[in-house]
C-alpha cells in the first residue's frame, strides 16, 4: 500500500496501463506540458511521448468521436475532458455514437473507450463548471458510469474501466483530487464494476451517497452516533452497473433509507434507488425513504450560495433522524 | 489511369447499388419494408470510384444515405436487404434498419443516422492508423448538409493539425431534404472551406467516375505520405426523393428528369467504357442483368429470413467477456 492523492492514483494507473498495453493512449486539453489542469497526466508525456499523451484542440465532439473511431480501429483511448460539464458539448458522440454503436451494429463493435474528467462543487467554478452529471448518463443504455469517492477506488475502478471493452464515463470529483488514501501497489489491482462498498456498518439507518457525499455521509454517521443512531453508509461506486442488491439487503436490516447526492434532486439517481428499494424491500421499511439532492437551481458562484444549493452534512443528519423518528 | 479490371468492378458496383436501391424502393411501396430509407440512386459514381481504391483494411464511415457506400465497401446485397427489412440475417440482426449498416470485417465502421456523426469517428480511425503506423487510410463520406455541422469543422481541423491519413468526401447533391444548398451554405463550393484548415480542397463532377477516381487517387497519395487530409466535394444529384415517400415539391420535375436522363453516372460511365473499347455494350448489359438478378435474390432472401427473436432484444447492449 502507498498513501497517494486521488489525482496521483489516477495518474499512476494511466501510466501503468500505458506500459502494459501499447494501444492505451490519452487525448485531451492541456494534458502534455501542463499535465491536465488537475495534474492527472503530469509528466507522462516525458515517458510516453506526445503521440500517446496527446494535446487536442478545444473540440470536445471531435475528441470523443475520434475516441470512438480509434476504439473501433483497435485502440484503447482515454479521453480527458477538462470538466465533465463539457460532455454536453460532445453529447451526440457519447450518447448516439459511443453508447449505441455496439448494439446498433448487432454486437459486432467493441468500444473500449474511457471518457474521464472531474465534476462538482468546491472551486467556485459556477453554473457551467460545477454540475454533477452522472445521473443523465445512467439514462442511456450502452455506457458504464463510475464515480470513485477515494484514491483507492479511483485507481481500482479506472484500471477496470481501461481494461473494459465498453465505453465508460469516469466521473472524478474536483474536491477529492488532493485527498490522500492508502492505495494497493498491485499493478493489477481492479475494483469490479457493479459492486457497492459498505463504508460503515450500522443497524439503524442506511445512508447511500457517492463521490464527495461518501465522506459527508460518514461525517453525518459520526454525528448520528453521538445521539445513539447507528448508520450504515454505502457507496455504490459505479452507477452503471448499479449494485442495488447491497442497498436492498441493508435496508432489509435497518428498515430506513436516506439517499444523498450532489446531482440535482429532480430525477436524480436517488429517486431510482428509492423506487427500487420500495419495490424490493417494501415490507421491511419502517419509514418513508428520504432523497436529498441539489436544489433545482444552477450552481451559483458565491461559496455560501453554492453550499446552500447542495445537501449539507446537517441535512443528512436531520434526514436520518427523521426516518428514525427522532 | 484506371485498369480495365477496376473499371469493370466500378461498373458492377454501380449497378449493384442502383438495382439494390430500386428494389428497396419497390419493397417500400409494397409495404414490405418500413422506416427511414434514403436512396443513393444517381450518386453511385462517388462510392464506387472511391471504394475501388480501398482495401478491406481501410476504413469508411457513411451516412443516412449509406447503402451505396456499404455495398461499395463490400456489403453483400442479401444481408444488407435483410437489414433493411429488420431481419435476423441482416448486417445488424435487425437492430438498425437502413441507416446503420456496418461491417467491421470490411472496414466499414458504419452508416450513421446523425448528420455529421460519422466524421469524427472516421477521424479517430485515421488517428488509430497513424498510431499503429499501418498505412491504412480512412474515408469519411458525408453530404452537403453535414458540412454545416460542428463536427465537420472540428474534425477537419483536428485531422489537419495531426496530419491524419483521412479523405473527407463530401457528396453535394444540392439539397438538405427540401432546402437548396444556396439557402443553407455560405459558399458556392464546399471545398472552398478547405482553405480554412490549410488543406487541399477540390470540387469535381461527382457523376463522372474518372473525375472522382483521379481526385481520390491524389488524396490517398497525400494521406499515405503523411501530409494529411484532403476535402473532395463531389457535385451530384439524387434522382429519387430524400426518402422513399418524399413528395419532392421543392424541386422542378424537369431538373430531376434532366439529371436522370442526361447525367446519370452509370450511363455516362457505360458510354465512356464502350467508346474507349474497354467493353462492348452487350458485355455491360450482362453486368446490369446480373446486378438486377442479385438485387431480386437479395429481396427474396430478406423476405424469407426470420425476424429476430424478441427474447434476444437485450443482447449486445454491452460487450461481455
Amino acid at each position: 500500500m502507498s498513501k497517494k492523492t486521488y489525482a496521483t492514483a489516477i495518474r499512476d494507473v494511466i501510466a501503468e496501463e500505458m506500459r502494459r498495453d501499447e494501444n492505451v493512449f490519452v487525448m485531451g486539453e492541456d494534458i502534455e506540458l501542463l499535465g491536465g489542469i488537475f495534474g492527472c497526466t503530469r509528466d507522462l508525456y516525458k515517458e510516453f511521448g506526445t503521440d500517446r499523451i496527446r494535446n487536442t484542440p478545444i473540440s470536445e465532439a471531435a475528441m470523443v468521436g475520434a475516441g470512438v473511431g480509434a476504439a473501433c480501429a483497435g485502440m484503447r483511448p482515454i479521453v480527458e475532458l477538462m470538466y465533465m460539464d463539457f460532455t454536453l458539448v460532445a453529447a451526440d458522440q457519447i450518447i448516439n455514437q459511443a453508447a449505441k454503436t455496439r448494439y446498433i451494429f448487432g454486437g459486432k463493435a467493441k468500444i473500449p473507450l474511457v471518457i474521464r474528467g472531474q465534476q462538482g462543487i468546491g472551486r467556485g467554478n459556477a453554473a457551467t463548471h460545477s454540475q454533477s452529471l452522472e445521473t443523465i448518463f445512467m439514462h442511456f443504455p450502452g455506457i458504464k458510469v463510475a464515480c470513485p469517492s477515494n484514491a483507492a477506488d479511483a485507481a481500482g475502478l479506472l484500471r477496470t474501466a481501461i481494461r473494459d471493452d465498453n465505453p465508460v464515463m469516469f466521473f472524478e470529483h474536483k474536491a477529492l483530487y488532493a485527498s490522500k488514501f492508502e492505495v494497493p501497489d498491485d499493478p493489477d489491482f481492479c475494483v469490479p464494476f457493479g459492486k457497492a462498498e459498505i463504508k460503515r456498518t450500522g443497524k439503524d439507518v442506511t445512508i447511500v451517497g457517492s463521490l464527495l457525499y461518501v465522506s459527508r455521509a460518514l461525517e453525518a454517521a459520526a454525528e448520528l452516533e453521538k445521539i445513539g443512531i447507528d448508520a450504515e453508509v454505502i457507496d455504490p461506486r459505479t452507477m452503471v452497473p448499479f449494485d442495488m442488491d447491497t442497498i436492498i439487503e441493508s435496508v432489509k436490516k435497518t428498515g430506513k433509507l436516506v439517499v444523498v447526492h450532489e446531482a440535482h434532486k429532480v430525477a436524480g439517481w436517488g429517486a431510482e434507488v428509492v423506487s427500487e428499494v420500495v419495490d424490493g424491500a417494501f415490507k421491511y421499511l419502517d419509514a418513508a425513504p428520504i432523497h436529498l439532492g441539489a436544489k433545482a437551481c444552477p450552481l451559483p458562484f458565491n461559496i455560501e450560495l453554492e453550499n446552500a444549493v447542495v445537501p449539507s452534512v446537517q441535512q443528512i443528519v436531520e434526514a436520518a433522524k427523521k426516518v428514525c423518528y427522532r | 489511369m484506371i485498369s480495365k479490371e477496376r473499371k469493370f468492378w466500378i461498373y458492377e458496383i454501380m449497378n449493384k447499388i442502383r438495382y439494390f436501391e430500386l428494389k428497396a424502393l419497390r419493397l417500400f411501396e409494397e409495404n414490405k419494408l418500413r422506416g427511414s430509407v434514403h436512396l443513393y440512386a444517381g450518386e453511385e459514381a462517388v462510392a464506387a470510384a472511391v471504394c475501388s481504391q480501398l482495401t478491406d483494411d481501410d476504413y469508411i464511415t457513411s451516412t443516412h444515405r449509406g447503402h451505396g457506400h456499404c455495398i461499395a465497401k463490400g456489403a453483400e446485397l442479401d444481408k444488407a436487404m435483410a437489414e433493411l427489412m429488420g431481419k435476423e440475417t441482416g448486417y445488424c440482426k435487425g437492430r438498425s434498419g437502413s441507416m446503420h449498416i456496418a461491417d467491421f470485417t470490411k472496414g466499414n465502421l458504419g452508416a450513421n443516422a446523425i448528420v455529421g456523426g460519422g466524421i469524427p469517428i472516421a477521424t479517430g480511425a485515421a488517428l488509430a492508423a497513424k498510431l499503429q503506423k499501418n498505412d491504412k487510410v480512412a474515408v469519411s463520406f458525408f453530404g452537403d448538409g453535414a458540412s454545416n455541422e460542428g463536427t465537420f469543422h472540428e474534425s477537419l481541423n483536428l485531422a489537419a493539425v495531426w496530419k491524419l491519413p483521412i479523405i473527407f468526401v463530401c457528396e453535394n447533391n444540392g439539397f438538405g431534404i427540401s432546402v437548396p444548398v444556396a439557402q443553407s451554405t455560405s459558399v458556392e463550393n464546399i471545398s472552398d472551406r478547405a482553405v480554412g484548415y490549410g488543406i487541399p480542397g477540390v470540387t469535381i463532377d461527382g457523376n463522372d467516375v474518372f473525375a472522382v477516381y483521379e481526385a481520390f487517387e491524389t488524396a490517398v497519395k497525400r494521406a499515405k505520405s503523411g501530409d494529411g487530409p484532403t476535402l473532395i466535394e463531389c457535385k451530384t444529384y439524387r434522382t429519387l426523393g430524400h426518402w422513399t415517400g418524399d413528395p419532392q415539391t421543392y424541386r422542378d420535375k424537369k431538373d430531376v428528369e434532366m439529371w436522370r436522363d442526361t447525367k446519370d453516372p452509370i450511363q455516362l460511365f457505360k458510354k465512356r467504357l464502350v467508346d474507349a473499347g474497354d467493353f462492348t455494350a452487350a458485355e455491360l448489359d450482362t453486368v446490369e442483368e446480373a446486378a438486377k438478378a442479385e438485387a431480386d435474390a437479395a429481396a427474396e432472401f430478406a423476405i424469407n429470413s426470420p425476424n429476430p427473436d424478441p427474447a434476444d432484444v437485450m443482447d449486445d447492449v454491452f460487450y461481455e467477456a
